[in-house]
């Protein structure tokens, strides 16, 4: 599809309008968009998308707190991720955690990696770190079998047993 | 290697080999990987970006694979040949932007390309003719295990991989395939598939990845969840979700060839006989009608023309393919004739 304006780019951009019960659909590239309207530059992409999401899950009464946060590491504070969509260093998952955490939640469905590891990484947190993992896992899927909550108990379920897993291979 | 041989060479992913390859294009793999207490390139100095380039090199030329691969410098590329890598799926188009400091190495058989300094550290693609995730996975496996031994990674144990962008985070992977579905688009059942696909959180993409529509038949389906699952279980997700859209395709396939066989045939040879006559082609009508001749051979109504021939006429029409081997630059006016040249010399010679 052709953009609507210059007739030359392909379109990216796909305004639908309502007005007055008319509706008006617009095709644009990404170029024409953004002259037609500066402030439609803001809705851009996933980067745009994703601030969204961040805002969203932001409790009103802390924003000033969460602005200033600041990773120590590479200097990104947090109205920067929010302004870009990406985050400045591996440092900066640790430093936004709280923040973080939910957000991949909603995005991924899931907080937690059962994936590969790096050796080095695994030789130094691992070991510890899944044995505390494991136990609240399984505390987490004893609630969920109190709750009735089948679908989640499910998946921690499979979860754990993936850990166990991979635990007996490591040993 | 110079970026001038690889214009007479065919990729090993383009053989139209492997399971499923009659319907399957390729089947790629790539992973994105980043250096621990070093920024995300979009955040780091130009300093900083070096120390990436020169850390991550000489990691990878000490994997077996990559040896004798050969680093592309972007900056020191025109514009052509920065194109001309993208056509060949060497790497994205967002990678041919601002190319201080941005960088790719590709194997001599070009089924591996590293990107450096994407939007990550590296992204480690690996691309399979056919159907063949696994395979792919496992070679990718391999270099990425000894890449951990040679470098830092950034990684904490409950995100995993740390990505720029969080939708990457975790097992950092993303397993993609190309397929061709004609008799799903002539039949109409595409768009269903397509809702379907999305509802299950995979994306479809067109020919070169992200930000591009699909066209010409060609959907690349990839997933799009990174965290929360293993490596291998995302690649069986993908895996069971492509079996079910082969089986949809190759039933379309019987149907029409029960129903409307003679429609078909004179459809799918008119298609080769515009290619072997016309004068003036584009990109697009290209795409549109070696999809056609595709389906011909898949279905052997056309015998002379194997698949490995119309793969490669896929890649060599592209606009920056036809300037390479004309040497020169050409206007639009002028790749539509040259485009329109090349395949009749190629369709006609068989």
């Amino acid at each position: 599809m052709i953009c609507d304006v210059c007739g030359k780019n392909p379109a990216t951009v796909h305004l639908t309008e309502i007005i007055d019960e008319q509706m008006n659909e617009l095709h644009l590239c990404e170029e024409c968009a953004r002259t037609k309207s500066a402030a439609m530059e803001q809705q851009f992409g996933l980067s745009d998308l994703l601030a969204g999401m961040v805002d969203f899950q932001k409790p009103a009464n802390k924003e000033e707190e969460l602005i200033n946060v600041k990773c120590s590491s590479c200097g990104l504070t947090y109205a920067d991720f929010k302004k870009i969509g990406r985050l400045g260093c591996g440092q900066c998952y640790d430093v936004f955690r709280k923040y973080l955490a939910p957000l991949l939640k909603r995005i991924h469905g899931s907080g937690q990696h059962v994936g590969k590891t790096p050796f080095k990484a695994k030789v130094i947190t691992r070991s510890s770190k899944k044995k505390n993992d494991l136990a609240e896992l399984k505390e987490q899927l004893q609630k969920a079998i109190q709750k009735e909550a089948f679908e989640e108990a499910a998946r921690l379920r499979d979860l754990i047993k993936e850990l166990e897993n991979k635990k007996t291979k490591e040993s | 290697m110079q970026i001038n041989d690889l214009i007479n060479q065919t990729s090993e992913w383009l053989k139209g080999t492997g399971p499923n390859s009659d319907i399957v294009i390729s089947s790629r793999i790539r992973l994105a990987r980043n250096l621990n207490k070093l920024p995300f390139p979009h955040w780091a100095s130009k300093g900083q970006l070096n120390e990436v380039i020169e850390k991550t090199t000489q990691a990878l030329f000490k994997i077996d694979l990559l040896k004798k691969a050969t680093l592309f410098e972007l900056a020191n590329l025109d514009s052509i040949d920065k194109q001309f890598l993208v056509e060949r799926h060497l790497m994205s188009i967002e990678h041919t932007q601002k190319t201080e400091q941005k960088a790719v190495l590709v194997n001599d058989e070009e089924n591996i390309a590293v990107m450096i300094n994407e939007e990550d550290h590296l992204r480690i693609q690996l691309m399979q003719s056919g159907f063949n995730l696994f395979e792919a996975w496992n070679i990718i496996n391999g270099i990425d295990d000894t890449l951990a031994k040679l470098l830092d990674y950034a990684y904490l144990p409950d995100f995993g991989y740390l990505t720029a962008c969080p939708t990457n985070t975790g097992t950092g992977m993303r397993g993609s395939v190309m397929l061709h579905l004609p008799a799903l688009v002539m039949s109409r059942q595409i768009e269903r598939v397509l809702a379907a696909i999305a509802k299950l959180s995979f994306t479809t993409r067109g020919l070169y990845g992200e930000g591009t529509q699909a066209s010409g038949n060609f959907f690349q389906i990839s997933n799009q969840v990174s965290l929360g699952h293993s490596e291998n279980e995302i690649i069986e997700n993908i895996n069971s979700l492509i079996r079910q859209i082969i089986e949809q395709e190759t039933q379309a396939r019987q149907i029409m060839l029960a129903k409307s066989k003679d429609v078909l045939e004179d459809r799918i040879n008119r298609s080769l006989g515009i290619l072997k006559s016309a004068r003036i082609i584009t990109s697009q009508e290209t795409i549109e009608l070696l999809s056609m001749v595709r389906l011909g051979s898949d279905l052997g109504m056309i015998k002379d023309i194997d698949r490995r021939t119309i793969n490669e006429l896929f890649i060599i029409t592209q606009p920056a393919h036809l300037q390479k081997l004309e040497n020169k630059k050409l206007s639009q006016s002028e790749r539509d004739l040259t485009r329109a040249e090349l395949i009749r010399k190629k369709l006609n010679l068989l």
